[in-house]
Order: structure tokens, then C-alpha cells, then sequence
């Protein structure tokens, strides 16, 4: 036997090893470049009471999750009873983000579906979706006292999202 | 009671695929007619059975029987039959069973085609394709049942994918992985040979029509997906780079560097080891593909929901089909004797360029396909690689590629006197260069990237059309010649199809109230109105274009944008009027108020040129397989 016939054998071997290590990552993983940097700003209406204005500014001090949903969003619906365990748990309070909606429809999904948010902010055109780098709805960040992103979720949060990840960061957050 | 049918079906192909994988090869080693005869058979049952399975999965769909979860979760009742038919390969479950139906169907054509060959070589080849669908109906019946029962039944199903709702779409998978698959024939020759040790110029003779033949269908089946992306995305964009697409090119660069050494072992019974490799190649990549789609380690357009089983198993497979036929080469391989002694300046010389630069190119898709795993896996970040790294390294290793297609097929096997070659070709370098200088001047503005891909297309295509002139002089071409030059043709008519797009396309994107018109590539292009359409199972906004030149009406464009009921997701369908010099290409955009919508506007030159390429490379393909040559050897082949 000739060692260089043996050459695409080891190659292959190679590729087989990182094909057996990519397998056990998850490629929808992708960090958000806002980790660990200050929640942009803004200030718009909210959307159960249109005279009333919300901006991340007012919520200094204290940990709290902001929730990007909308009405028309599937994904939301499914998502909904966990963010109801989540309000109930009373570990923080939880801010809505009602992204690209009408305010009819978002509102009938509330009351129909029960409303887990101490309120939520309407953007109607997507504005501050764009700022905080919204590609899909929905996604949850945790932001802490001094108005930092610490986590961000892309899709439906699930208990054991709760569980393993966002209850114990509170915890943490919560501490220092 | 059906799709259990189905199932049972599936379990039964298995157990007589084993049969067919594991007694024909035994019978071949030891020489035992009496298992030799039993591969035909066992691989027509399968083949039956897989078909049986097939269609019940196919009837399911048409009747709509929300009771089998695969139905459920990819058809709904209002979708149109033609849809719900293309559905049953729309998702992971049934496209596998559409990859090992294929497969079967590849096996009983070797079957049959095949009576005039040494019977051991072909009970050895149905046996390793046998192994080969054993494997892959493991998998299915294991982690992907496409009969798997939904109890209760559903009310109605999820819909497929308002992406895939396309006529394209209908064709493009069973096509792409005919081609695919169809390498899986090459591999078993390979293998076969490997086994007996009866590696020569009759084996190469043999994969020959096999393997072009698959490559036909890839070809075909690339295209049509390229096709589909340009006009369904609403990007305007034909090739993206994405993951999945460069997992079928990567089997088409290596299967187009087998055509071409097969040549070479077939004529001269040169080039053995290489060619096996790349027969070993092509396979495993069209495996490893499967596996990148299949498995869920790349995110892309087209991935799946995926479950770890399933990539775990796929990966085991794939390493013992791989490594053991990669172990089987190193073992048997050095034994092959070396081929006809070729000088410096021959044919075989130019192939072997050609095969290496083919080679070097899938490797650095490959390589680009893969890094972003490769750099996740050694812990360094995560990463994207994008179509600035594949188009600044895949070109330049195309340019030297096309240079020596021009010269090529004009060198003779052995030994050729390359002064000679040049003193013919002067006129091709002039008429090239001439084309080089002079279209992108005539278009209006000169580039050098626009000036290469014109200078490298007409040298190809003066060259052709100078040697198609001096064999028609010397007596009648055969078929393969004639496919070989067609096929060249192609690929320099698909470099004049690029160049135009990258070089001259206009692109406008703009916000548009009805009476306002936008001009592009001397078009120009008015919007009448937009109005609400009911489609069978969507609601779509309809926008009327008027497209006039100089004032007179060349066409009327409805592009629409398109809300599923089934999906939240809203669909762009873009009008596109075609013509042989140009395409005008309109997408509706998202409605900015209530009058005013975001438009866009390509002007697209030759566009098309880019899949009648394509087209001219199949053709090329079915031509040099139709060459009487290969009848004929096959009856030569008796005994």
C-alpha cells in the first residue's frame, strides 16, 4: 500500500471529525452585537393608551425583559401562555414590543389571549424594531439596571428557555 | 389502512435491499453463480415496492389525507392537485424517500441496460447500489417515516411553504437529484472495478453514458432551481451561494472533472486512480450534500426543521459508505498498472489541467461551504461566508479553465505539436480579442471584468466553431464530438449571460403612486394601478405595469404580492417580460400609504443567455451519449 493513496482517506476522516462537532452546535445561535451594550433609546406611544408615551429611560434601575410581539405573528401565539408564566412569576417586569401591528387587532389579541405585559409599546412603522436589530418576531431581551442588554432570543421563548436560561441570569442580574 | 400499505412497503424494500446489497457481492467474491442470479431480481422487488410506496404517498397527498402527519404538515385541502402532487417531495420526509426511489430507479436501469456485461461486474454494481439503498431506507424507516400517523387527524393541513407553491419547484428537486443520484452508478462501477480488480479502459467505457447522463440531469436541475430563484425570490439575483445551492455545484465541478478523465482512461487507459477518486468523489459529495441540507449544521433558505437523530445517523453513514470506499481505493488503487505514456504538450495533458482546476474550484466552495462550521467547531466565533469570498476565488480559477477550453480538444492524445496548434487558433485570439475590446464598447461602457468574460466566451466559442469546421471538412463528426462542442458552447454562451448581468443590469428601487413612470435600460415603465386578487388559496395585491419603448407599448407586467392564508409571511411574484437580449424585471414591493408602493425595476441584459447555457451544456450531454459508439460496445462486451 502506497501512503499517498491514503491521503483522501484521512481528509475525509478530517471533515467527518468537524461534521461530528458541527452537529452538536446550533447554527441559529447567532449573537446579537447589542449584548452588552446600552438598549438604544427611544420614546413612542404605547399602545393601550395612545396619549401616553414609553421610553427604555423610565425602567432605569431595575431589571426587565422587553418582549418584540405583533397580532399577526404565529409564532406569538404559541409563545403567549409562557410569557403569561413569565408575568406570573412576578421575577420582572415585562415590556411588549408591538412591532409593525394595527392597534385594533393588537389589542383584541390581548383581551382575548390575556395580557402578560405591565404595558407595550406601539411601534406601528418598525422604527425602534430596526434599532434593536429585529429579524423575526418574536424576540425577548433582558435588559439590567443601567439600561444594558444581557440576553437576546430569537423566536418563541419556551419554559425551558425560562428555566435554564432567563430565570437564573435574573437571579444574577438581581445580585450584583 | 393505506399508508400503512406504504410503510409496510418500505420495510419489505429494506429487508430485499439487503439481499440485493450483500449476496450478489458475496456470490462475485467467491464466485458462486447461484447468488450472482439473484441480483437482477432482488433489485427489480425493490424497485417495485419503492414505487408502490411512492405512489401511496403521492395518493395520500391527492385525497388529502390529514391522517398522515407528513400530509398535514405540507398540504392543506386548497391547494391546487399539481401543488399538493409537488408537496410530496416538499419536505425532509419525502424527499428522501424521492432520493432512494431514484436511486432504485437508477439500479434496475443498470439492470436492464446493462445484459451485454460480465456478470460479475454487474451483480458487484447492483450490490453496492444495493448497500447503498439499504442504508438510506435504514435512515427513512429510522428517523424519517413519511407514513407516520397524525391521530387524531387533522381538520386541515399546514400548507407547504408559499415558496415553494411554483411550478419550478414542482420540477427542480426530482431533477437535481436524478443528477445526484445518478452519480451514485459511476461510484458502484468504481467500487466495482476497485473489487475485481478489473480496472481498464472497458470499465471507463462503461460508466461513461452513465455518468453523463447523471451530469445531464444535474445540470437541468441546477438551472431550473438558479431559474426559480430569480424569479420567485424577488431578489432578481440568479446564484446566491447559499449552503444548499454550492452543495449540488460542488458535485457538478468534481462530475465535470470525471466526464473528462473518463475520456482519458476510456481512450488511452490513462488517468485510472484519478478517476476512480473522482467517481469515489462526485458520490460522496452528492452524500455530503444530503448530509449539509439534511442535518440542519448550515442555516440557509432552504433548511429544514431538523432532528439530531437524523444528522448523527446521516453522519454515520456517510463515513462508513466514504471511508470505506476511500479505504477500499488506498488498498486496490497502487495495483493499477499506468496508462499510455503521454508527452508534455498532448491531450492528456490539457484534460489533466482542466480536471485540476475543476477540482481546486469545488474544493474552494467546498471549502467556503464549510468554514463557517469549520470555525465554529475549533471554538473561534461564528462567522458567515458570503458571495464576496466565492466570487473573488471561484472566478479567477475559471479564467485558465476557459483558456485551455479553447485549445483542448484541438490537441491530439500523445503528442501534439502545440505550434501548430497556436498558428491555427491566431484567428479565434483575434476574433476574442476583437469581442473583448469591442461589446463592452458598443454597451456604452468599458470594464475589464466585462471586457475577460467577453474575450474568454468568443475565444471559446471562434475555437469551437473553427474545429466544428475543419472535422465537418474531414468527414462526418460523431455524435460525442458534436455533444462535446454543444456542450462548450454552452458554458461560453452561459460567460456571455453573466458578463452582461454584472456588467450592464439596471437596478431602481422606488416609491411609485399610480400614473408614475420610472425608465431603465431605455424602457420605460408605467404604473397603472394596483387592485386586490383572489387567488385559490391567497389574497393578492396585483400591480398593472405598462412597459413601452420610444413610446410605443412592448408589454403589459403584473407583479404581485401575495398573502397565504396559511402563512403570515407575504410572497413577492415578479413580472418579468422576457426576450432573447433582455430582461425587464418588476417586483412589488411593501405598500408605503395608502396610494404609494415601493417599486423595484431591473433592466437585465442576456439574462437568459445565463440558463440557454445550461441548456446547450444538457444538450451537449445527450448528444454525446446518443454517439452509437457506446450501443455498440455494449454488444462487443458479450462474451
Amino acid at each position: 500500500m502506497k501512503a499517498k493513496f491514503l491521503i483522501p482517506l484521512l481528509l475525509f476522516v478530517v471533515l467527518v471529525i468537524f461534521l461530528a462537532i458541527g452537529l452538536n452546535r446550533d447554527p441559529h445561535e447567532v449573537p446579537s452585537p447589542l449584548i452588552n451594550k446600552p438598549a438604544p433609546a427611544f420614546e413612542i406611544a404605547q399602545l393601550a393608551q395612545a396619549n401616553k408615551t414609553f421610553s427604555p429611560a423610565s425602567m432605569k434601575g431595575q431589571v426587565w425583559i422587553l418582549n418584540v410581539w405583533a397580532s399577526w405573528c404565529v409564532a406569538c401565539r404559541e409563545e403567549h401562555p409562557v410569557l403569561v408564566e413569565l408575568a406570573k412569576s412576578g421575577q420582572a417586569p415585562l415590556i411588549g414590543l408591538d412591532y409593525k401591528d394595527k392597534r385594533e387587532d393588537a389589542l383584541v389579541m390581548l383581551e382575548s389571549q390575556g395580557n402578560p405585559y405591565m404595558l407595550s409599546a406601539f411601534d406601528a412603522n418598525g422604527r425602534v424594531g430596526i434599532d434593536y436589530g429585529v429579524y423575526g418576531v418574536p424576540e425577548t431581551y433582558v435588559i439590567d439596571q443601567a439600561g444594558v442588554i444581557r440576553f437576546k432570543h430569537i423566536g418563541p421563548l419556551t419554559l425551558l428557555i425560562l428555566n435554564q436560561k432567563i430565570y437564573p441570569l435574573l437571579a444574577d442580574l438581581k445580585k450584583s | 389502512m393505506i399508508p400503512e400499505f406504504g410503510h409496510y412497503a418500505l420495510i419489505l424494500a429494506l429487508c430485499i435491499a439487503l439481499i440485493q446489497g450483500v449476496l450478489p457481492l458475496v456470490g462475485a467474491h467467491y464466485g458462486r453463480r447461484e447468488f450472482l442470479v439473484l441480483a437482477r431480481p432482488a433489485a427489480q422487488t425493490v424497485f417495485m415496492l419503492l414505487a408502490t410506496a411512492f405512489v401511496i404517498l403521492a395518493w395520500s397527498f391527492y385525497a388529502n389525507d390529514f391522517s398522515v402527519l407528513y400530509v398535514a404538515e405540507h398540504s392543506n385541502s386548497q391547494m391546487p392537485v399539481i401543488y399538493r402532487l409537488g408537496a410530496v417531495w416538499g419536505g425532509h420526509e419525502g424527499s428522501l424517500l424521492l432520493w432512494i426511489f431514484l436511486l432504485s430507479t437508477w439500479t434496475i436501469l443498470v439492470a436492464q441496460l446493462s445484459k451485454a456485461l460480465d456478470e460479475f461486474m454487474v451483480a458487484r454494481v447492483i450490490g453496492v447500489l444495493g448497500l447503498v439503498t439499504s442504508g438510506l431506507l435504514l435512515f427513512v424507516l429510522t428517523t424519517s417515516n413519511p407514513f407516520e400517523r397524525l391521530l387524531p387527524a387533522a381538520q386541515d393541513g399546514r400548507s407547504l411553504n408559499p415558496l415553494l407553491q411554483d411550478p419550478g419547484l414542482v420540477f427542480h428537486p426530482p431533477m437535481l437529484y436524478m443528477g445526484y443520484v445518478g452519480f451514485s452508478v459511476a461510484f458502484a462501477f468504481a467500487i466495482a472495478s476497485l473489487l475485481s480488480g478489473r480496472l481498464d479502459a472497458a470499465w471507463a467505457r462503461w460508466s461513461r453514458p452513465w455518468t453523463t447522463a447523471a451530469w445531464v440531469f444535474l445540470t437541468l436541475g441546477i438551472a431550473l432551481g438558479s431559474w426559480w430563484a430569480y424569479y420567485e425570490l424577488g431578489w432578481g439575483g440568479w446564484w446566491f451561494w447559499d449552503p444548499v445551492e454550492n452543495a449540488s455545484f460542488i458535485p457538478w465541478l468534481v462530475g465535470t472533472a470525471l466526464l473528462h478523465s473518463l475520456a482519458v482512461t476510456e481512450k488511452r487507459g490513462g488517468f485510472k486512480s484519478w478517476t476512480v477518486l473522482l467517481a469515489i468523489t462526485a458520490f460522496s459529495l452528492s452524500l455530503l450534500g444530503t448530509f449539509l441540507v439534511r442535518s440542519g449544521v448550515l442555516t440557509s433558505v432552504h433548511a429544514f426543521a431538523t432532528d439530531p437523530r437524523r444528522g448523527i445517523f446521516i453522519l454515520i453513514f456517510l463515513s462508513l459508505v466514504v471511508g470505506s470506499s476511500l479505504a477500499l481505493y488506498a488498498w486496490r488503487a497502487p495495483k493499477n498498472t499506468l496508462g499510455g505514456k503521454f508527452s508534455l504538450s498532448s491531450r492528456e495533458t490539457f484534460i489533466l489541467l482542466g480536471n485540476v482546476f475543476l477540482v481546486v474550484s469545488a474544493g474552494s466552495v467546498l471549502l467556503g461551504t464549510l468554514y463557517p462550521l469549520l470555525i465554529d467547531a475549533l471554538h473561534l466565533g461564528k462567522i458567515s461566508v458570503g458571495p464576496p469570498y466565492f466570487n473573488s476565488v471561484f472566478v479567477p480559477i475559471m479564467i485558465p479553465l476557459l483558456v485551455l477550453m479553447g485549445i483542448g480538444p484541438w490537441t491530439h492524445w500523445k503528442n501534439t505539436d502545440l505550434l501548430t496548434v497556436i498558428k491555427r487558433l491566431w484567428l479565434a485570439g483575434l476574433v476574442a480579442v476583437l469581442a473583448g475590446v469591442g461589446i463592452p464598447l458598443m454597451m456604452g461602457e468599458f470594464t475589464w471584468l466585462a471586457g475577460l468574460g467577453f474575450l474568454l466566451a468568443f475565444w471559446v466559442i471562434a475555437s469551437g466553431c473553427m474545429q466544428i469546421a475543419r472535422q465537418a471538412k474531414l468527414g462526418k463528426p460523431t455524435r460525442s464530438f458534436i455533444g462535446m462542442q454543444v456542450a462548450h458552447l454552452g458554458i461560453a454562451i452561459f460567460v456571455i449571460g453573466v458578463t452582461m448581468v454584472g456588467a450592464y443590469q439596471e437596478e431602481k428601487d422606488v416609491r411609485m403612486l399610480a400614473g408614475d413612470t420610472v425608465s431603465v435600460g431605455g424602457y420605460q415603465i408605467q404604473l397603472v394601478g394596483v387592485n386586490k386578487v383572489p387567488g385559490p388559496n391567497y389574497q393578492a395585491m396585483r400591480g398593472t405595469f405598462l412597459l413601452t419603448k420610444n413610446g410605443s407599448t412592448e408589454a403589459t407586467l403584473y407583479p404581485e404580492k401575495r398573502s397565504y392564508f396559511s402563512s403570515t409571511m407575504p410572497m413577492t411574484e415578479a413580472a418579468i417580460d422576457v426576450g432573447l437580449t433582455r430582461d425587464i424585471y418588476v417586483s412589488l414591493g411593501e405598500a408605503i400609504d395608502d396610494q404609494a408602493w415601493a417599486v423595484r425595476v431591473y433592466y437585465k441584459p442576456f439574462v437568459d443567455w445565463i440558463w440557454g447555457g445550461c441548456l446547450f451544456m444538457a444538450l451537449g450531454g445527450i448528444l454525446a451519449i446518443s454517439d452509437k459508439r457506446y450501443r455498440m460496445s455494449l454488444r462487443r462486451a458479450t462474451p
